[in-house]
């Protein structure tokens, strides 16, 4: 038996190959504690996003889970919308934005989940110039995407070297590349809490459901003690 | 025949008890009914499996009431209710947590079963019961699964219902039929919303009363597969290894109810999607007939069956031996009552021979269930050198393998269980 698993392993073990050579994604700084990146977060997604992307499953008002105001909110926020209580719709319409972009660009809502955080602070990351693009850009985590680089003014140009398969920052922009990060990480962050507003609620009612559980674990045990003490 | 007095209180309960047997019902199934003072942790999982159907049924009427059974409207409906309702995100969670513990649960108790021979002689019955609930079950959980209606919802659904195309001379019309179109589509969401919220349930409802009659009729058997009604005591005629199932199970059972609830509460709390697991990433984006997701998986619990499925080639470019296959390792555990031809029911005095083949089904099992949640090219494909496998997936040839293990534990078992050396039973169970 120990024979035939040896010569088993000896076949199989040096075939195996691995030939999906994805990119490698980098980690986003999500910290769903710190309300000041989420309110940035929020800001820019509203500033740079909800114009072509929707986020209808959110409403504005959640954003008071944040530590904003109704008042804040609608005062800066409410580009595409007149009350607080709606969804962050936009106004392009679905065909129209399939007719202009090839793609008509997602609702982001819980892009967050489906793509995960890492992906969408590196997919803001890579993008780089690319003359063969009807826009003008390309990205290499997501490859061909019909995105235009909204954020190159405050990024500036990235050019990929083909050979290495790096990108290399050819024009600066507005932001230096550590304020550009943490611009996106913000972006990235605020996605994160807007696929599940209530994340942060659940765990904190989580913990007071185990202590809880627990706690009752304990009675069973000593009330099954009890009845079983004479059982042999 | 003369009538039994069936109460001995007067007030209330007399006055009930002469309208209807309440007392003796209480008596017959909970303070009077005698269960094997020997269960071990492998007997919470029926209790447990009653719960989490109690539960599911629960949390499904309140989502029932939010959710809108429409193409158009089905995946912002579910958003709604985790953002929206009070409360709606716990709901969610615990019914689509409560769906994947089900078939923990449920896989841990049909294990029990083939462990301690639940399913021989007199239980034939009762195992039937149990083994069409779980067909049902998966049935149940396969509706459900459209219902959120994003991608893995539909590409899932399409992918199993484009299987019965595969059927000789009807597929595709009974392809169609099922669907009600051409393609998954509202007709179909339609349809499996109602199979999901009332026809089924239903009948999990009915089988599970079965089920537990069935229990009752021939009492339970125990770890030791010993029948404890052959040493009754002679004066009350009770089962000396017998204990009332109220108090002393309804007591031990809360304390498997507490563990699981840890268990439960831990992974909604903190991993409702369990690493992809129980909520798969891609079913957050919205079902779209024009898109194919790269890698279609079911959710975990039919995996072991999906690799079966894919692990099978196709004859004559026809699919349907891989179809007949999966079909087949659901239905085979109808059969298991009149394989196994051993001379004693529990694994404590089978001999090495059955513990070997119940260690290699279960090995089968789970490295059949990983392979279905991954594409067949995870492990990369064999050396082309190599004569007959050379170029073929790594992952296919093992998932052939293990198919061919896992159906050998069930068509060998009349063999090996006749040959395996058993060990003496004893009179009495021990604790």
């Amino acid at each position: 038996m120990k024979n035939i698993i040896i010569i088993f392993a000896i076949i199989i073990l040096p075939s195996f190959s691995f030939a999906s050579e994805s990119v490698k994604l980098q980690k986003a700084p999500i910290d769903l504690d710190d309300k000041k990146s989420l309110q940035r977060g929020a800001r820019n997604f509203v500033n740079y996003c909800l114009n072509c992307h929707s986020a209808s499953y959110m409403r504005y008002n959640r954003l008071t889970d944040i530590g904003l105001t109704e008042e804040l909110i609608e005062n800066n926020l409410l580009f595409t919308s007149d009350k607080v209580g709606n969804p962050m719709a936009i106004s392009m319409k679905y065909s129209d934005a399939k007719k202009w972009f090839g793609a008509a660009p997602p609702n982001l809502s819980v892009t967050a989940r489906s793509r995960g955080a890492d992906w969408i602070y590196s997919y803001l990351r890579s993008f780089y110039k690319d003359s063969s693009r009807s826009m003008g850009w390309n990205n290499v985590v997501y490859k061909n995407s019909a995105m235009p680089h909204i954020l190159w003014e405050l990024q500036g140009e990235q050019h990929l070297n083909h050979d290495t398969n790096e990108l290399k920052l050819a024009v600066p922009g507005k932001l230096s590349p550590k304020e550009y990060n943490q611009f996106v990480g913000d972006i990235t962050n605020y996605m994160v809490f807007m696929s599940e507003p209530g994340q942060q609620k659940r765990r904190q009612i989580g913990y007071y459901v185990l202590a809880f559980l627990f706690l009752l674990l304990v009675l069973t045990i000593n009330l099954k003690k009890e009845y079983w003490k004479n059982i042999k | 025949m003369e009538k039994e007095p069936n109460t001995t209180s007067n007030g209330m309960l007399g006055w009930i008890d002469e309208r209807f047997p309440l007392s003796s019902f209480i008596k017959n199934h909970l303070t009077g009914y005698y269960a094997p003072k020997n269960f071990n942790f492998w007997y919470f999982f029926g209790a447990l499996a009653l719960f989490v159907f109690v539960m599911q049924i629960l949390t499904g009427i309140f989502l029932t009431m939010h959710y809108k059974p429409s193409a158009s409207e089905a995946f912002a409906s579910v958003e709604y209710i985790m953002r929206d309702v009070s409360f709606g995100w716990l709901i969610r969670y615990m019914h689509s947590t409560g769906s994947s513990l089900f078939f923990v649960v449920i896989y841990l108790h049909m294990f029990r079963g083939l462990m301690y021979g639940s399913y021989r002689k007199p239980r034939e019955l009762l195992w039937l019961f149990g083994v069409f609930i779980f067909l049902l079950l998966m049935a149940e959980a396969f509706f459900g699964y459209l219902l959120p209606w994003g991608q893995m919802s539909y590409w899932g659904a399409q992918v199993i219902v484009n299987l019965f195309t595969s059927v000789p001379f009807i597929g595709p019309d009974l392809a169609e039929w099922v669907r009600g179109d051409y393609l998954v589509s509202d007709a179909t969401l339609n349809r499996f919303f109602a199979f999901h919220v009332i026809a089924l349930p239903l009948a999990l409802a009915g089988l599970i009363f079965g089920h537990l009659i069935a229990l009752h009729e021939v009492g339970s058997n125990n770890p030791d597969g010993i029948d404890i009604k052959s040493t009754k005591d002679k004066k009350t005629g009770i089962p000396l290894d017998g204990i009332p199932f109220h108090p002393y199970y309804t007591v031990k059972d809360l304390v498997g109810l507490s563990v699981f609830l840890i268990v439960f509460a831990s992974i909604i709390f903190f991993a409702p999607e369990m690493g992809g697991y129980f909520l798969e990433a891609n079913n957050f984006v919205p079902a779209n007939p024009l898109v194919t997701p790269d890698h279609i998986a079911p959710v975990w619990y039919f995996t072991p069956f999906y690799s079966i499925l894919r692990a099978v080639p196709p004859l004559f470019n026809s699919q349907f031996p891989g179809v007949a296959a999966m079909g087949l390792s659901v239905l085979i555990f109808f059969f298991v009552p009149w394989l196994d031809k051993s001379k004693v029911r529990s694994i404590r005095y089978k001999g090495t021979l059955y513990k070997k083949w119940l260690s290699t089904f279960v090995i089968s099992f789970i490295v059949l269930g990983y392979l279905g949640t991954v594409p067949s090219n995870v492990w990369g494909q064999f050396y082309s050198a190599i004569p007959i496998i050379g170029g073929s997936d790594v992952a296919t040839i093992i998932a052939r393998i293990f198919t061919v293990t896992y159906f050998l534990f069930f068509i060998l078992m009349p063999i090996y269980s006749r040959k395996d050396i058993t060990k003496t039973v004893p009179k009495r169970v021990r604790m």
